[in-house]
């Protein structure tokens, strides 16, 4: 796919950031598993906490393939912070924008959208992971407000949100169509964050659980109508896809750079890396997987501003990026050899950063499912 | 054809099995936060006779032969593939080096005290630059009086900073290039020789690897191991030993995270039911099984054939390539098994899949494998 200056502009503008603001400290962030504070005020000041947010509400909205740019180029250099952006802009400030009441957006969006603060969705429990609509969480109306009881686990910005949205049981006997959701503001009384999780790669960004106890809030803070919420995240997870499947480019693209230096650069047994054939393939097949995934990724952001149905195309992008990702960054260390197995070079951290691609929001397996249903239903 | 492991084959396997089980897997996941495996462990390992499994028993070793050694590297390494390779360098490369290259006086010297685990044994081959290619080596050893004296640096050497005894491959003719290599045996704490800083890996974070150089360490030339000028010949006498060992390694990690891929998926109830009823994940659990026993075949073979004095470098080639990219796929696929909970550090499967990674990287890359059945069945 060939883009127009206007996004080879915009993705330069980034890659420069990314490169001078951002990739010194990526791997400091991974070893010492700590959460880019400083970055965020850099990311604010971009433009890249509110990209899929109009301005009315704080927002930078122009397309969905700028946001996907941006979140591939900041990937390229550091996934944690690759994670940190897509979670907050398609999981929580665009559900309460596409969801929210007019209230809702005014009161919640400015602060998350250009106030530099983060945000945060909670969905996934212990005993309800690929099977979200078994939510345990539960919401008990009493009067105007409701009462949130339950636990979710493996929440990206949980510490350090100030935003979150969450998802509840509010009548038991609809199944799926008895769940809710609700937006909480973190210091709310009964409602507790646990510690940080100690993860195989993504280490810099934040993972945790969100425990409620009793937490009381107004049916004002109801996001959509009751009994929506599982129809609204499985539209959120259709749109975020797309940024996991951008997280999982850029970090192809990284192990790319990366091995790709490597082979022009080194020597073993007197000869360049890169004179070997195997060396020469195995950088085309990567190049291949990535401009193929490139490819899907941006058509699954056209697709999503063009209005058509797009789930399976974002499920097909998410699922074919975070293959290729795996792929790329895979190859990349076999061609670095025992340097690429060491924190020397970021292509160990890619290949554990890249992992996560292939289980969050959705592993691959749902992917799979959802591409298969689609394909069946005759729907997309 | 016999497909059945001897006796003693199947005793050496449950007992090395039963010690991994209760004294290694429990402690796996602390050693790799840690980064460390603690000394008494080698000191319990070497009290059992696990430094001495290759040693003949004359010198207080077990004797055993390969597929018996094998199949209980398996189990340590099922067990903690990080300790599992340590003992892999210190058995099959260096015990086995000084039992097949080492003079009278140099087996009474050191095979008793590597037997027993007093000394470990580490092994100096790699250099910066020179991963996937020991002819190219850059250490020199110059002929001085009585002593060879070392200079240059060794890289990702295994075991390097708690060996009493350094096995190292140098430049004894820098004209003659791989026909001037020898190697010499180095003791821990020789002037000039400097144990540098632990490698921060991916994986194996247990295991001890170092970069190891030399800066004029003067060595007695009794301590030259086998003919001047034809270490390599010592090298490539241990070449299946390092893969058929890697191969084991390699099985003893898909064993263990196809376990608990298992085990997972018959607790783990997602849309009201054990998710091993669905066919995706029961079809992987499948191919798992059947990819693992196809591994461990092709290692029991290479180690046989080694038993009976045949040829054997392609099969060990074949082995430890086919179960290094079987363990990588079998560990990936039991990370997709658990979900999020494979992605984090409580569960053993995330550690499977950084440790199996170096199996395709080690003792010859996948690409050296290649490099070695493509130029015997050309030839």
């Amino acid at each position: 796919m060939i883009l127009s200056h206007k996004y080879e502009d915009y993705r330069q503008q980034i890659r420069e950031f990314a490169l001078s603001e951002i990739a010194p400290h990526a791997r400091r962030l991974d070893q010492q598993q700590v959460f880019p504070y400083e970055h965020i005020p850099k990311l604010n000041e971009l433009g890249l906490l509110g990209m899929v947010v109009p301005r009315e509400y704080g927002g930078t909205f122009t397309d969905t393939l700028t946001y996907a740019i941006a979140v591939e180029e900041i990937s390229r250099v550091c996934g944690s912070t690759g994670i940190i952006l897509a979670a907050h802009n398609s999981l929580c400030t665009y559900p309460i924008y596409v969801f929210g009441t007019k209230e809702q957006r005014e009161k919640y969006l400015p602060p998350i959208c250009g106030g530099g603060e983060l945000g945060s969705f909670g969905l996934t429990e212990p005993g309800a992971g690929s099977d979200a609509a078994g939510t345990k969480t539960t919401a008990i109306k009493k009067g105007d407000k409701w009462i949130i009881n339950g636990t979710k686990c493996f929440i990206t910005n949980a510490s350090v949100g100030t935003t979150f949205i969450t998802t509840a049981v509010t009548d038991k006997s609809k199944g799926a169509k008895g769940i809710t959701a609700f937006i909480l503001k973190r210091n709310l009384p009964g409602f507790n964050i646990g510690k940080k999780e100690n993860k195989m790669g993504l280490r810099g960004s934040d993972t945790a659980f969100l425990h409620f106890d009793n937490v009381e809030i107004p049916d004002s803070d109801r996001l959509g109508p009751e009994g929506g919420g599982f129809k609204e995240f499985m539209i959120t997870l259709d749109g975020g896809r797309i940024s996991i499947g951008a997280l999982g480019l850029g970090l192809a693209q990284g192990a790319l750079d990366c091995a790709l230096e490597y082979a022009r650069a080194s020597e073993e047994g007197g000869q360049p890396v890169a004179d070997r054939q195997d060396i020469q393939f195995k950088l085309a097949d990567i190049s291949m997987q990535i401009e193929a995934a490139r490819n899907f990724v941006y058509e699954a952001a056209l697709a999503k501003d063009s209005g058509m149905k797009f789930t399976r195309l974002s499920a097909m992008a998410k699922l074919y990026a975070s293959e290729a990702g795996h792929y790329a960054s895979y190859w990349a260390m076999q061609i670095l050899g025992d340097e690429g197995y060491t924190e020397r070079y970021p292509v160990e951290r890619i290949y554990r950063d890249v992992k996560l691609c292939e289980i969050g929001e959705g592993t691959s397996e749902i992917q799979r499912l959802v591409i298969s249903r689609e394909l069946l239903k005759g729907t997309s | 054809m016999d497909f059945q492991l001897s006796e003693d084959n199947l005793m050496y396997r449950d007992a090395a099995r039963e010690f991994a089980q209760k004294r290694l897997f429990p402690q796996a996941s602390e050693f790799d936060e840690a980064a460390e495996i603690p000394k008494e462990l080698y000191d319990e390992l070497g009290k059992l006779g696990y430094f001495g499994m290759l040693i003949p028993e004359k010198y207080g070793g077990m004797g055993l032969d390969n597929l018996s050694y094998i199949c209980a590297m398996e189990e340590f390494a099922r067990g903690c593939a990080a300790l599992m390779i340590s003992l892999s360098v210190h058995n099959s490369l260096v015990g086995e080096a000084l039992i097949l290259h080492g003079t009278d006086g140099q087996k009474d010297k050191y095979l008793p005290r590597l037997a027993t685990g007093e000394i470990t044994g580490a092994y100096c081959l790699s250099e910066p630059g020179s991963g996937s290619d020991a002819g190219s080596l850059k250490a020199t050893a110059d002929f001085d009086k009585d002593s060879f004296i070392l200079n240059g640096t060794k890289s990702f050497v295994t075991n390097a900073g708690l060996a009493g005894l350094f096995l190292v491959f140098a430049l004894t003719d820098r004209s003659a290039g791989r026909k001037g290599v020898s190697c010499i045996l180095v003791e821990q704490g020789a002037k000039g020789m400097i144990i540098g800083a632990k490698e921060k890996k991916m994986g194996l974070k247990g295991s001890d690897t170092r970069e190891v150089s030399f800066d004029n360490c003067r060595i007695p030339s009794a301590n030259l191991l086998g003919e001047k000028d034809h270490g390599l010949r010592i090298a490539f006498s241990l070449l299946s030993n390092g893969r058929i060992g890697v191969g084991s390694q390699a099985v003893g990690i898909a064993q263990a995270a196809y376990e608990e891929a298992l085990k997972y998926s018959k607790i783990r109830e997602q849309f009201g039911q054990a998710i091993c009823n669905f066919q995706a994940i029961a079809f992987k659990l499948a191919e798992m099984a059947m990819r693992i026993d196809a591994a461990r075949l092709l290692v029991h073979r290479a180690a046989w054939l080694k038993d009976q004095n045949l040829p054997h470098s392609i099969e060990a080639s074949m082995a430890k390539l086919f179960a290094s990219e079987t363990a990588n796929w079998v560990c990936n696929e039991a990370v997709q098994i658990h979900g999020g909970y494979g992605y984090m550090k409580e569960y053993a499967v995330e550690r499977y899949f950084r440790d199996a990674r170096v199996t395709e990287i080690y003792e010859g890359t996948s690409e050296v494998q290649k490099m070695v059945i493509s130029r015997a069945i050309l030839k």
